[in-house]
């Protein structure tokens, strides 16, 4: 009954707790966000927001603010990959802006 | 479908194809000489009231107001202090008793415009801030930083022995030459960094109109007056700089000062500028 009444709650407030994360968490979300970049890196297009965004992580993460670093590392790897994207699909796009 | 029918629709189709296929290869075949001459009458029909040796000074020459300010700005040049400098660098020996003038053909003189061109003994593009410090080494001396200072003093002198030459960038029969110039062309029709610029995107779609309080220079000539004093940097600026600050400027990490692909872009650049002459040193809001 008691339980009942808890997930009540939660579902009235539409919220559930959410576990602060741990170094463990930042580790692999900056991990994920690196391997992202340096494919990035050998395509020759990388993003200085991308940059920005792991320098944050580290920052966050030495400060102890571990939902912050996890937040920073995960937006660095949706950056990273756009430009991944980007390199990718300009690889015969250029072609359209050519003067010709 | 009857089998003469049939007959007829391949025929048709075969000979579509041989009139297609050609076309389609002409148009993906390397032309540097017809890529110059539809780059140059780009820019002439654009703005047909600047002349041709005109676009050599950027944004000045895109309107009235802006030459105005380029005439009263020449009286007294704010990069005249670096080609004192280059002057006297370049004049002065090195420890071993060398100097610049040795390393270059006609002692370094007048020879900006045939900069940079393809070395087909080491089998790649080398610029001028490329062979300046490759002299310096020769000669036991310590390289030095590609963007400004003690660079951009030399090669503005460099530029000056050459003003009002035409560029003469030459793509010798060497297929790698031909393919360091189509990577040139491909670097600077290719959109990178955050903001999704190329550098025809400022250069090419959009010279004569503002990016903030910039007007931005037309990329025909562009090469023809470097290096450049730029109020924005409070000081003189090389090629390397010009390139890696655009790239910052659109979010993308610059790549290292001399890499491949900003001399492969240098060559493409200046070879779709022969004829226009050389204005370096210039100077830039």
């Amino acid at each position: 009954m008691r339980a009942l009444l808890l997930i009540s709650v939660f579902l009235i407030t539409g919220s559930a707790p959410t576990l602060a994360a741990s170094e463990g968490d930042f580790k692999a979300a900056y991990a994920a966000a690196e391997i992202a970049e340096k494919d990035a890196g050998q395509l020759r297009n990388q993003w200085t927001t991308t940059e920005a965004a792991l320098a944050a992580a580290k920052k966050a993460a030495a400060s102890g603010d571990f939902d912050q670093a996890v937040a920073s590392s995960k937006e660095a790897e949706a950056l990273a990959k756009a430009s991944i994207f980007q390199a990718t699909s300009e690889k015969e796009r250029w072609k359209d802006m050519e003067i010709r | 479908m009857t089998t003469r029918s049939a007959i007829r629709f391949a025929l048709l189709a075969l000979a579509a194809l041989a009139f297609a296929e050609p076309s389609a290869r002409a148009a993906d075949t390397p032309d540097p000489v017809a890529d110059a001459k539809a780059f140059q009458k780009f820019f002439t029909q654009k703005f047909p009231k600047v002349k041709l040796e005109d676009f050599v000074n950027g944004p000045y020459s895109m309107n009235e107001d802006m030459h105005r300010q380029w005439e009263e700005k020449e009286q007294f040049p704010p990069y005249e202090f670096a080609l004192e400098a280059g002057k006297d660098m370049f004049s002065k020996p090195f420890k071993n008793g060398k100097t610049y003038a040795d390393c270059f053909p006609n002692g370094g003189i007048g020879i900006r415009q045939n900069y940079p061109y393809f070395d087909e003994k080491e089998g790649e593009v080398v610029t001028l801030e490329l062979a300046l410090n490759r002299c310096r080494e020769a000669n036991g001396e310590a390289p030095v930083s590609y963007v400004k200072d003690e660079m951009a003093s030399l090669t503005a002198y460099m530029a000056y022995t050459s003003r009002g030459k035409p560029m003469d960038i030459k793509i010798p029969n060497d297929l790698r030459a031909l393919e360091a110039y189509e990577n040139g062309k491909r670097y600077f029709y290719t959109r990178r960094g955050q903001l999704n610029f190329s550098c025809a995107t400022c250069h090419v779609q959009s010279p004569g109109e503002r990016i903030r309080a910039e007007i931005l220079a037309p990329a025909l000539g562009i090469m023809n007056a470097m290096p450049i004093y730029r109020s924005e940097w409070s000081g003189m600026g090389t090629t390397s700089r010009r390139f890696t600050t655009c790239n910052s400027q659109i979010r993308g990490v610059p790549l290292n000062p001399q890499d491949e692909e900003y001399r492969d872009l240098e060559y493409y650049l200046s070879y779709v500028s022969n004829g226009l002459p050389i204005s370096g040193p210039g100077a830039r809001p």
